[in-house]
Protein backbone atom coordinates (compact mmCIF):
# COMPACT_ATOMS: atom_id res chain seq x y z
CA UNK A 1 0.00 0.00 0.00
CA UNK A 2 2.78 2.32 1.02
CA UNK A 3 4.85 1.50 -2.04
CA UNK A 4 1.84 1.98 -4.25
CA UNK A 5 1.33 5.39 -2.72
CA UNK A 6 4.98 6.31 -3.22
CA UNK A 7 4.91 5.20 -6.84
CA UNK A 8 1.79 7.16 -7.59
CA UNK A 9 3.32 10.13 -5.84
CA UNK A 10 6.49 9.93 -7.92
CA UNK A 11 4.51 9.37 -11.07
CA UNK A 12 2.34 12.38 -10.38
CA UNK A 13 5.10 14.78 -9.47
CA UNK A 14 7.47 13.28 -12.00
CA UNK A 15 5.82 14.90 -14.96
CA UNK A 16 5.70 18.20 -13.16
CA UNK A 17 9.36 17.98 -12.20
CA UNK A 18 10.35 18.06 -15.84
CA UNK A 19 9.03 21.58 -16.05
CA UNK A 20 10.96 22.85 -13.04
CA UNK A 21 10.08 22.39 -9.42
CA UNK A 22 8.08 19.39 -8.23
CA UNK A 23 4.77 19.94 -6.51
CA UNK A 24 1.77 17.86 -5.56
CA UNK A 25 -1.84 18.86 -6.03
CA UNK A 26 -4.37 17.78 -3.41
CA UNK A 27 -8.01 18.28 -4.35
CA UNK A 28 -9.20 17.02 -1.00
CA UNK A 29 -7.81 17.97 2.40
CA UNK A 30 -8.12 14.31 3.42
CA UNK A 31 -5.13 13.57 1.16
CA UNK A 32 -2.97 16.02 3.07
CA UNK A 33 -4.31 14.75 6.38
CA UNK A 34 -3.36 11.20 5.40
CA UNK A 35 0.22 12.34 4.88
CA UNK A 36 0.25 14.10 8.28
CA UNK A 37 -1.12 11.00 10.00
CA UNK A 38 1.44 8.79 8.29
CA UNK A 39 4.31 10.68 9.93
CA UNK A 40 6.18 8.71 12.60
CA UNK A 41 5.85 10.16 16.14
CA UNK A 42 9.48 11.27 16.20
CA UNK A 43 9.09 13.33 13.02
CA UNK A 44 8.54 17.07 13.02
CA UNK A 45 6.71 18.75 10.18
CA UNK A 46 6.45 22.50 9.71
CA UNK A 47 3.52 23.36 7.43
CA UNK A 48 3.26 26.85 6.00
CA UNK A 49 -0.01 27.92 4.33
CA UNK A 50 0.66 30.50 1.64
CA UNK A 51 -0.25 31.68 -1.87
CA UNK A 52 1.61 33.37 -4.71
CA UNK A 53 -0.83 36.29 -4.53
CA UNK A 54 -0.23 36.86 -0.80
CA UNK A 55 2.58 39.42 -0.42
CA UNK A 56 3.52 38.75 3.24
CA UNK A 57 3.51 35.00 2.47
CA UNK A 58 5.97 35.44 -0.39
CA UNK A 59 8.16 37.67 1.78
CA UNK A 60 8.58 35.00 4.44
CA UNK A 61 9.28 32.08 2.03
CA UNK A 62 13.10 32.53 2.27
CA UNK A 63 12.83 31.84 6.04
CA UNK A 64 11.31 28.42 5.24
CA UNK A 65 14.07 27.74 2.71
CA UNK A 66 16.61 28.51 5.40
CA UNK A 67 14.78 26.23 7.84
CA UNK A 68 14.85 23.47 5.22
CA UNK A 69 18.58 23.90 4.61
CA UNK A 70 19.41 23.91 8.30
CA UNK A 71 17.15 21.16 9.65
CA UNK A 72 15.54 19.03 6.93
CA UNK A 73 16.25 15.32 7.22
CA UNK A 74 14.45 12.04 7.83
CA UNK A 75 12.85 13.40 11.04
CA UNK A 76 12.27 16.99 10.05
CA UNK A 77 10.17 18.14 7.10
CA UNK A 78 9.06 21.50 5.79
CA UNK A 79 5.92 21.66 3.61
CA UNK A 80 4.78 24.75 1.76
CA UNK A 81 1.04 24.29 1.17
CA UNK A 82 -0.17 26.79 -1.40
CA UNK A 83 -3.81 27.84 -1.57
CA UNK A 84 -3.51 29.11 -5.14
CA UNK A 85 -6.38 28.29 -7.46
CA UNK A 86 -5.96 25.33 -9.79
CA UNK A 87 -7.27 27.42 -12.67
CA UNK A 88 -4.24 29.70 -12.29
CA UNK A 89 -1.76 26.81 -12.24
CA UNK A 90 -0.19 27.43 -15.66
CA UNK A 91 -0.34 31.21 -15.59
CA UNK A 92 0.72 31.96 -12.07
CA UNK A 93 1.73 29.04 -9.88
CA UNK A 94 4.20 27.18 -12.16
CA UNK A 95 6.02 30.35 -13.34
CA UNK A 96 6.35 31.43 -9.70
CA UNK A 97 7.90 28.11 -8.71
CA UNK A 98 10.27 28.19 -11.67
CA UNK A 99 11.49 31.60 -10.63
CA UNK A 100 11.73 30.97 -6.88
CA UNK A 101 13.27 27.46 -6.88
CA UNK A 102 12.03 26.74 -3.37
CA UNK A 103 13.92 24.16 -1.33
CA UNK A 104 11.03 22.93 0.82
CA UNK A 105 8.41 20.50 -0.48
CA UNK A 106 5.64 22.34 -2.33
CA UNK A 107 2.00 21.29 -2.43
CA UNK A 108 -1.14 22.92 -3.76
CA UNK A 109 -4.30 22.38 -1.75
CA UNK A 110 -7.28 22.96 -4.03
CA UNK A 111 -10.02 21.96 -1.56
CA UNK A 112 -12.46 24.87 -1.83
CA UNK A 113 -14.61 23.90 1.14
CA UNK A 114 -12.30 25.73 3.54
CA UNK A 115 -14.73 25.77 6.47
CA UNK A 116 -14.58 21.98 6.60
CA UNK A 117 -10.78 21.63 6.71
CA UNK A 118 -9.41 24.80 8.38
CA UNK A 119 -10.27 23.59 11.93
CA UNK A 120 -8.61 20.23 11.15
CA UNK A 121 -5.30 22.06 10.70
CA UNK A 122 -5.70 23.74 14.10
CA UNK A 123 -8.82 24.44 16.16
CA UNK A 124 -7.78 28.09 16.69
CA UNK A 125 -7.18 28.89 13.02
CA UNK A 126 -9.91 30.83 11.20
CA UNK A 127 -8.22 30.94 7.80
CA UNK A 128 -6.08 34.07 7.49
CA UNK A 129 -2.79 33.55 5.65
CA UNK A 130 0.15 33.51 6.10
CA UNK A 131 -0.20 30.87 8.82
CA UNK A 132 2.20 28.18 9.99
CA UNK A 133 1.59 25.06 12.05
CA UNK A 134 4.25 22.76 13.47
CA UNK A 135 3.31 19.17 14.26
CA UNK A 136 5.09 16.39 16.15
CA UNK A 137 3.87 13.34 17.99
CA UNK A 138 0.23 14.42 18.01
CA UNK A 139 1.05 17.91 19.31
CA UNK A 140 0.44 21.07 17.27
CA UNK A 141 1.33 24.74 17.57
CA UNK A 142 -0.06 27.56 15.45
CA UNK A 143 1.45 30.87 14.34
CA UNK A 144 -1.18 33.08 12.67
CA UNK A 145 1.01 35.73 11.10
CA UNK A 146 4.10 36.33 9.03
CA UNK A 147 7.58 35.58 10.40
CA UNK A 148 9.67 38.72 10.01
CA UNK A 149 12.97 36.85 9.94
CA UNK A 150 14.51 33.41 10.22
CA UNK A 151 15.21 33.76 13.96
CA UNK A 152 11.50 34.26 14.69
CA UNK A 153 10.62 31.12 12.75
CA UNK A 154 13.43 29.06 14.28
CA UNK A 155 12.57 30.02 17.86
CA UNK A 156 8.88 29.24 17.17
CA UNK A 157 9.81 25.73 16.02
CA UNK A 158 12.47 25.04 18.67
CA UNK A 159 10.19 26.43 21.42
CA UNK A 160 7.49 24.00 20.34
CA UNK A 161 9.91 21.06 20.27
CA UNK A 162 10.94 21.85 23.85
CA UNK A 163 7.33 21.73 25.08
CA UNK A 164 6.71 18.49 23.17
CA UNK A 165 9.73 16.97 24.85
CA UNK A 166 8.31 17.92 28.25
CA UNK A 167 4.80 16.69 27.53
CA UNK A 168 5.55 13.42 25.80
CA UNK A 169 9.09 12.69 26.93
CA UNK A 170 9.98 12.15 23.26
CA UNK A 171 13.58 12.84 22.45
CA UNK A 172 14.07 15.62 19.93
CA UNK A 173 17.56 14.30 19.20
CA UNK A 174 17.76 12.93 15.73
CA UNK A 175 15.76 15.75 14.25
CA UNK A 176 19.14 17.51 14.34
CA UNK B 1 18.81 62.87 39.00
CA UNK B 2 17.08 61.16 41.88
CA UNK B 3 13.89 59.23 41.42
CA UNK B 4 11.88 58.35 44.52
CA UNK B 5 11.86 54.65 45.24
CA UNK B 6 8.08 54.49 45.43
CA UNK B 7 7.84 55.96 41.89
CA UNK B 8 10.14 53.22 40.65
CA UNK B 9 8.07 50.61 42.44
CA UNK B 10 4.93 52.04 40.86
CA UNK B 11 6.53 51.98 37.41
CA UNK B 12 7.66 48.40 37.94
CA UNK B 13 4.12 47.54 39.03
CA UNK B 14 2.64 49.10 35.89
CA UNK B 15 5.13 47.21 33.71
CA UNK B 16 4.28 43.97 35.47
CA UNK B 17 0.56 44.57 35.07
CA UNK B 18 0.85 45.50 31.41
CA UNK B 19 2.67 42.23 30.82
CA UNK B 20 -0.06 40.17 32.41
CA UNK B 21 -3.09 41.90 30.86
CA UNK B 22 -4.76 39.26 28.67
CA UNK B 23 -5.70 39.87 25.06
CA UNK B 24 -8.99 41.80 24.92
CA UNK B 25 -12.03 39.58 24.50
CA UNK B 26 -13.52 39.63 21.02
CA UNK B 27 -17.16 39.23 20.05
CA UNK B 28 -18.78 35.82 19.99
CA UNK B 29 -22.30 35.00 18.84
CA UNK B 30 -24.82 36.66 21.18
CA UNK B 31 -22.53 39.54 22.24
CA UNK B 32 -23.67 43.11 21.74
CA UNK B 33 -21.37 45.02 19.40
CA UNK B 34 -20.27 48.52 20.30
CA UNK B 35 -21.19 51.23 17.79
CA UNK B 36 -18.35 53.10 16.10
CA UNK B 37 -17.73 56.27 14.17
CA UNK B 38 -15.56 55.87 11.08
CA UNK B 39 -14.95 58.00 8.00
CA UNK B 40 -16.67 56.96 4.79
CA UNK B 41 -15.13 57.45 1.34
CA UNK B 42 -17.50 60.43 0.86
CA UNK B 43 -15.89 62.20 3.83
CA UNK B 44 -18.83 61.73 6.25
CA UNK B 45 -18.41 60.05 9.63
CA UNK B 46 -20.67 56.98 9.79
CA UNK B 47 -22.14 55.20 12.84
CA UNK B 48 -24.65 52.36 13.01
CA UNK B 49 -26.89 54.73 14.97
CA UNK B 50 -27.32 56.65 11.69
CA UNK B 51 -29.54 53.80 10.43
CA UNK B 52 -32.62 53.97 12.69
CA UNK B 53 -34.72 51.86 10.29
CA UNK B 54 -32.18 49.05 9.85
CA UNK B 55 -33.25 45.56 10.89
CA UNK B 56 -29.58 44.66 11.11
CA UNK B 57 -26.21 45.06 9.47
CA UNK B 58 -23.90 43.04 7.26
CA UNK B 59 -20.50 44.28 8.47
CA UNK B 60 -17.77 43.21 6.04
CA UNK B 61 -14.12 43.76 6.86
CA UNK B 62 -12.62 44.02 3.40
CA UNK B 63 -10.03 46.00 1.48
CA UNK B 64 -8.69 46.96 -1.93
CA UNK B 65 -5.55 44.88 -2.25
CA UNK B 66 -6.44 41.36 -1.12
CA UNK B 67 -7.21 38.99 -4.02
CA UNK B 68 -9.87 37.22 -1.92
CA UNK B 69 -11.54 40.57 -1.18
CA UNK B 70 -11.45 41.31 -4.92
CA UNK B 71 -12.98 37.93 -5.75
CA UNK B 72 -15.83 38.66 -3.34
CA UNK B 73 -16.28 42.32 -4.32
CA UNK B 74 -19.18 41.78 -6.72
CA UNK B 75 -20.82 39.37 -4.28
CA UNK B 76 -20.65 42.04 -1.54
CA UNK B 77 -22.26 44.54 -3.93
CA UNK B 78 -24.98 42.00 -4.76
CA UNK B 79 -25.65 41.28 -1.08
CA UNK B 80 -26.18 44.99 -0.44
CA UNK B 81 -28.46 45.34 -3.47
CA UNK B 82 -30.53 42.37 -2.34
CA UNK B 83 -30.73 43.02 1.40
CA UNK B 84 -30.42 46.79 1.87
CA UNK B 85 -34.00 47.38 0.64
CA UNK B 86 -35.09 44.73 3.17
CA UNK B 87 -33.36 46.49 6.06
CA UNK B 88 -29.92 44.84 6.09
CA UNK B 89 -27.35 47.19 4.50
CA UNK B 90 -23.70 46.22 3.97
CA UNK B 91 -21.24 48.29 5.98
CA UNK B 92 -17.75 47.71 4.54
CA UNK B 93 -14.74 48.52 6.71
CA UNK B 94 -11.11 48.51 5.58
CA UNK B 95 -9.06 47.45 8.64
CA UNK B 96 -5.58 47.58 7.09
CA UNK B 97 -2.84 50.08 7.95
CA UNK B 98 -2.14 52.04 4.73
CA UNK B 99 1.53 52.49 5.76
CA UNK B 100 1.88 48.72 5.34
CA UNK B 101 -0.36 48.40 2.26
CA UNK B 102 -0.37 51.63 0.19
CA UNK B 103 -3.14 50.16 -2.02
CA UNK B 104 -5.47 50.36 1.00
CA UNK B 105 -5.02 54.10 1.65
CA UNK B 106 -8.08 56.33 2.02
CA UNK B 107 -7.41 57.89 -1.41
CA UNK B 108 -7.21 54.44 -3.04
CA UNK B 109 -10.40 53.39 -1.24
CA UNK B 110 -12.19 56.42 -2.71
CA UNK B 111 -10.90 55.54 -6.18
CA UNK B 112 -12.02 51.90 -5.94
CA UNK B 113 -15.43 52.77 -4.50
CA UNK B 114 -16.00 55.21 -7.37
CA UNK B 115 -14.70 52.89 -10.08
CA UNK B 116 -16.77 49.90 -8.91
CA UNK B 117 -19.75 52.09 -7.92
CA UNK B 118 -20.01 50.72 -4.39
CA UNK B 119 -23.64 51.11 -3.34
CA UNK B 120 -22.62 50.70 0.34
CA UNK B 121 -20.51 52.80 2.71
CA UNK B 122 -16.78 51.96 2.67
CA UNK B 123 -15.17 53.05 5.94
CA UNK B 124 -11.54 53.21 7.06
CA UNK B 125 -10.67 51.92 10.52
CA UNK B 126 -7.84 54.45 10.58
CA UNK B 127 -6.95 54.03 14.27
CA UNK B 128 -7.34 50.22 14.01
CA UNK B 129 -9.58 50.22 17.09
CA UNK B 130 -12.76 48.72 15.59
CA UNK B 131 -11.61 45.48 13.94
CA UNK B 132 -9.83 44.21 17.12
CA UNK B 133 -13.08 44.56 19.09
CA UNK B 134 -14.91 42.46 16.52
CA UNK B 135 -12.03 40.01 16.40
CA UNK B 136 -11.74 40.35 12.63
CA UNK B 137 -8.66 38.47 11.47
CA UNK B 138 -8.77 38.49 7.69
CA UNK B 139 -10.29 40.12 4.64
CA UNK B 140 -13.03 39.43 3.83
CA UNK B 141 -14.51 38.64 7.27
CA UNK B 142 -18.25 39.09 7.88
CA UNK B 143 -20.16 39.89 11.09
CA UNK B 144 -23.96 40.07 10.89
CA UNK B 145 -25.69 42.09 13.61
CA UNK B 146 -29.38 42.32 14.40
CA UNK B 147 -31.17 45.64 15.02
CA UNK B 148 -29.99 45.65 18.65
CA UNK B 149 -26.40 45.15 17.46
CA UNK B 150 -26.31 41.58 18.78
CA UNK B 151 -23.80 39.50 16.80
CA UNK B 152 -25.72 36.70 15.01
CA UNK B 153 -23.23 35.38 12.45
CA UNK B 154 -19.43 35.43 12.08
CA UNK B 155 -17.52 34.09 9.11
CA UNK B 156 -17.38 33.63 5.36
CA UNK B 157 -19.66 34.90 2.59
CA UNK B 158 -19.98 31.48 0.95
CA UNK B 159 -18.02 28.28 0.43
CA UNK B 160 -16.45 29.04 -2.96
CA UNK B 161 -14.05 32.00 -3.18
CA UNK B 162 -13.13 31.46 -6.81
CA UNK B 163 -16.58 31.79 -8.37
CA UNK B 164 -19.98 32.88 -7.07
CA UNK B 165 -21.67 30.28 -9.26
CA UNK B 166 -19.65 27.46 -7.70
CA UNK B 167 -20.93 28.14 -4.19
CA UNK B 168 -23.07 25.42 -2.65
CA UNK B 169 -23.63 27.16 0.66
CA UNK B 170 -24.22 30.92 0.63
CA UNK B 171 -23.70 31.52 4.34
CA UNK B 172 -24.43 35.26 4.53
CA UNK B 173 -27.44 35.08 2.22
CA UNK B 174 -28.93 32.22 4.26
CA UNK B 175 -28.15 33.94 7.57
CA UNK B 176 -29.86 37.21 6.65
CA UNK B 177 -32.79 35.35 5.08
CA UNK B 178 -33.20 33.39 8.32
CA UNK B 179 -33.03 36.58 10.40
CA UNK B 180 -35.67 38.25 8.22
CA UNK B 181 -37.92 35.28 9.08
CA UNK B 182 -37.14 35.82 12.76
CA UNK B 183 -34.90 32.74 12.93
CA UNK B 184 -31.31 32.23 14.06
CA UNK B 185 -28.69 31.69 11.35
CA UNK B 186 -27.48 28.13 10.94
CA UNK B 187 -24.50 27.83 10.76
CA UNK B 188 -23.65 30.95 12.75
CA UNK B 189 -19.86 30.54 12.50
CA UNK B 190 -17.70 29.57 9.51
CA UNK B 191 -14.03 29.80 8.56
CA UNK B 192 -12.47 30.82 5.26
CA UNK B 193 -9.13 31.55 3.65
CA UNK B 194 -8.34 35.25 3.46
CA UNK B 195 -5.58 37.83 3.79
CA UNK B 196 -4.32 38.47 7.29
CA UNK B 197 -5.25 42.01 8.48
CA UNK B 198 -2.21 44.30 8.33
CA UNK B 199 -1.87 45.65 11.83
CA UNK B 200 0.31 48.63 12.72
CA UNK B 201 3.17 47.55 15.04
Amino acid sequence: MRILYLVSFLFFTGSCALRGQAYTVYDDFAQLETRIQALPPNTTVVINFWATWCAPCVEELPCFDELTEKYAGPNFQVWLVSLDFKTRLEKQFIPFLEKQKLKAEVMLLADQDADSWIPKVHQDWEGAIPTTVVIRGGQRKLHQDKFNNFDELESFVLGFLKTVQKVTGLSTEGSR
Amino acid sequence: MKVPVNTLALLAGILLLSNTVPEPKTYVIGDKAEDFSLRNVDGRMVSLAHYPDAKGFIIVFTCNHCPYAQLYEQRIIDLHKKFSPRGFPVVAINPNAPEIVPEDSFEEMKARAAEKRYPFVYLLDSAQTVFPKFGALRTPHVFILDRNLIVRYIGAIDDCPETASGAQRRYVDSAVTAMLRGERPEPDFTRAIGCVIKRRK
